[in-house]
């Protein structure tokens, strides 16, 4: 049953869903799309964020975002440490991809079991003002508890591609990715950015648990429900960009929003994913990749 | 001469003794050995992923039993020992669990994990080895295969996809005026979908039209693109069955998008867990439900629970489980007490033997009488549909523990209120 009631707010939902998409994707982004690193661990880190803000949230009635900004720098220096630990192990010595990927398939079953054994398997949810606070305009609702997730989204993925675009760090970032020999040459060392590009994208992890929190009850495996989203939309934005990312994002949520509204649920994974084969299948380097780019 | 004489006597006399301690201790230490050797009784629960809230809390409580029955001797004389594997809530884990138990374990007896995706991939091994199976929890499992050594704790009656939701339509239809549309929404998982099409059959029975009828994939982000297009049907009417949390994510798109439709529930699981109660809070109020067990006062369907749910609160803490332990614990202490008594009532390991003996026999049990009928399905369903209500306050648990917040609309011999529509309870 079609009315324009319900396009107009399955297109804001869709929009606000692609924003939670992005901000899930655009840390894998760094990693997979610029450094070649499989990091199969980054929802589970994104759930490691949402169980801290839940603590602090329902211990000392902090809000959710906050407390994901606040955890950032945490993040970022565990992001340090551990792409440390995987340059020394695996980058250094040359070591096959699939060695690195069993690296970080370990740390996605450690963080589990570290949340399970903190927190145990129940369900948790946040409180927070906004959450259930709903704006009308006419026939449109704009539900609090997507549209603050939605908005930080974009914050975060604007100064994120700012940041690689404008300053020396974020552009050394696209240059490892395209060339780290020529770099070196340049006398930086790539290994320090790419340090930094990981605990960048562990950072953005602590921010993106805070939004999945607002938006879902969380429980210790529900990371891995989205390992293969969060992949697909790195590739369909194409590797390494994080606009293309923000747009294969907000494409997906749509196309979730509008299939689910007018199609039905079941079909929304089947349509969203022909998308991504659709244009793969014609711009194999993804939306906004680099022509010549054939790792994806 | 003598003296050799004597001598040799006694040289036999004593190799005789020793031959027949010998004989003697290859007789009895046997039949020590096994009545030391304990049964053990194997399954797969989901100790983590989407089911582990509820399979935690039935593993606190299988343990409760297995202390229970250790303190009075134990089966057939012998301890019983549980031994279990995380099945991690998915189906495909399930056949390699049990295989490891019957062949590595070599367990003495099977029972199910809890619900119906994770008992269904069992059901082969356990048909093709003859063995007594039961089920926790599980819709239909039984109805294609009609396996005599099936038993099954969940009282929803002889025909489960469909006895399940008879009580909620029989709610329903005492709205005034009745309705006569109907939407239906389910997750794509095996034990909604025959809630759904059990609850479709109703429908038709009924007469009531069905304006929206579909599925979706669980863990949805977000759920209310699915409520407004269902709105835009006009049901009188909204069934759904779901998982945990589904049923967390749709109550929470209802309050944001509303709906018209005079009632919102059927079959989602997951609201009578104790972390999504506290979240939703009165979110929940004028939600009607499928429930087991509720703390109203007229659950004397359950003489044991109480005691028993006492005992639970106290170790559920440590244990990191639901703290309330309402949904699956006494129906997980229920289903090793029925079969419990039957092995002690067979005198032996016989699996045709004691499912022969289940079959006719009426159980006494903490969630009062248990009696199988066809399928190993229960004779005569128990499934309360409940309706909450009076919920007022965010974050608080213990307010729903307290009576009149799910209150009983059916059976009506259990009823403590009566049914409401949706919206004059928000």
């Amino acid at each position: 049953m079609f009315s324009s009631e319900l396009l107009l707010n399955a297109i804001v939902i869709g929009i606000f869903l692609g924003g939670f998409y992005a901000a899930l994707s655009i840390g894998l982004s760094i990693t997979f799309g610029l450094l070649d690193i499989v990091n199969i661990a980054h929802p589970a880190f994104i759930i490691l964020g949402a169980f801290i803000c839940f603590i602090f949230n329902s211990h000392y009635g902090l809000d959710p975002i906050l407390i994901g900004i606040i955890f950032a720098p945490a993040f970022f220096l565990l992001g340090l440490l551990i792409y440390r630990i995987y340059y020394e192990r695996f980058e250094k010595i040359g070591a096959e991809p699939l060695r690195g990927l069993a690296f970080f398939f370990g740390l996605m079953f450690i963080i589990e079991v570290i949340l399970i054994m903190s927190f145990g398997v129940d369900y948790q949810m946040v409180h927070a003002n906004y959450i259930d606070y709903k704006a009308t305009f006419g026939v449109i609702d704009i539900p609090f508890r997507m549209f603050v997730p939605f908005a930080i989204a974009m914050v975060m993925a604007i100064g994120l591609h700012l940041f690689s675009s404008r300053t020396f760090f974020g552009r050394a970032m696209q240059a490892v990715a395209q060339d780290s020999l020529a770099l070196r040459l340049m006398g930086i060392n790539p290994v320090k950015i790419k340090m930094i590009a990981f605990g960048i994208s562990l950072a953005t992890c602590s921010i993106a648990g805070a939004l999945l929190v607002i938006i879902m009850p969380i429980e210790p495996s529900v990371g891995r429900l989205y390992i293969g989203q969060v992949f697909a939309i790195v590739v369909l934005g194409g590797l390494g960009s994080q606009s293309g990312t923000l747009i294969a994002a907000m494409l997906l949520g749509l196309l979730e929003s509008l299939v689910t509204t007018f199609f039905g649920p079941s079909w929304s994974p089947a349509i969203a994913f022909s998308a991504l084969i659709l244009v793969l299948a014609f711009k194999p380097t993804g939306i906004l990749g680099r022509v010549g780019d054939t790792r994806g | 001469m003598l003296g050799k004489f004597a001598l040799k006597r006694r040289t036999l006399a004593l190799g005789g003794i020793m031959a027949a301690t010998l004989c003697l201790s290859q007789v009895l230490m046997p039949m020590q050995a096994r009545a030391a050797e304990p049964i053990k009784i194997g399954f797969s629960m989901a100790l983590t992923g989407p089911l582990a809230g509820g399979g935690k809390q039935a593993l606190v409580s299988m343990e409760m039993w297995e202390e229970d029955i250790n303190k009075k001797g134990g089966l057939l004389g012998r301890p019983v020992k549980l031994i279990y594997y995380d099945d991690q809530t998915n189906p495909k884990n399930v056949p390699g669990i049990y295989a490891k138990l019957l062949d590595v374990d070599k367990v003495d007896f099977v029972v199910s994990g809890y619900g119906t995706n994770l008992i269904a991939p069992a059901m082969p091994i356990v048909i093709q080895r003859e063995l007594l199976f039961m089920g926790l929890f599980g819709l239909n499992n039984n109805k294609k295969w009609k396996y005599d050594k099936y038993f099954q704790i969940l009282p929803a009656g002889p025909d489960p996809a469909v006895d399940f939701s008879r009580a909620w339509f029989d709610t329903v239809m005492s709205l005034s005026p009745k309705p006569k549309t109907i939407a239906f929404l389910a997750a794509d998982a095996e034990f909604a979908k025959n809630l759904k099409e059990g609850a479709v059959t109703h429908a038709k029975r009924l007469g009531l039209k069905i304006t929206y009828n579909k599925n979706y994939k669980p863990g949805t982000p977000d759920y209310t693109p699915i409520i407004r297009a269902i709105n835009a049907t006009n049901p009188d009417v909204i069934y759904i069955a779901s998982y945990p949390n589904g049923s967390a994510g749709l109550t929470r798109a209802v309050s944001e998008v509303g709906t018209k439709a005079r009632a919102f529930g059927g079959g989602m699981v997951g609201l009578q867990f104790s972390g999504i109660m506290k979240g939703l809070g009165p979110k929940l109020n004028g939600i009607l439900n499928y429930d087991f067990y509720v703390p109203e006062p007229n659950m004397s369907l359950y003489p044991g629970v109480t005691d028993l749910l006492a005992r639970y609160k106290i170790v559920a803490p440590s244990r990191k489980v639901d703290p309330l332990g309402y949904y699956l614990a006494p129906w997980s202490y229920a289903y090793l007490q029925v079969l419990g008594d039957a092995v002690n009532a067979v005198g032996k390991i016989d699996h045709a033997a004691i499912a022969k003996y289940m079959h006719a026999t009426e159980f006494s049990t903490v969630v009062g009488k248990v009696k199988f009928g066809q399928n190993g399905e229960w004779e005569k369903g128990r499934t309360l549909t409940v309706q909450w209500q009076n919920i007022k306050k965010e974050k608080d648990l213990e307010q729903f523990t307290k009576p009149g917040i799910r209150k009983i609309m059916e059976p009506k011999e259990f009823a403590t209120g009566t049914v409401k529509p949706f919206n004059s309870l928000r």
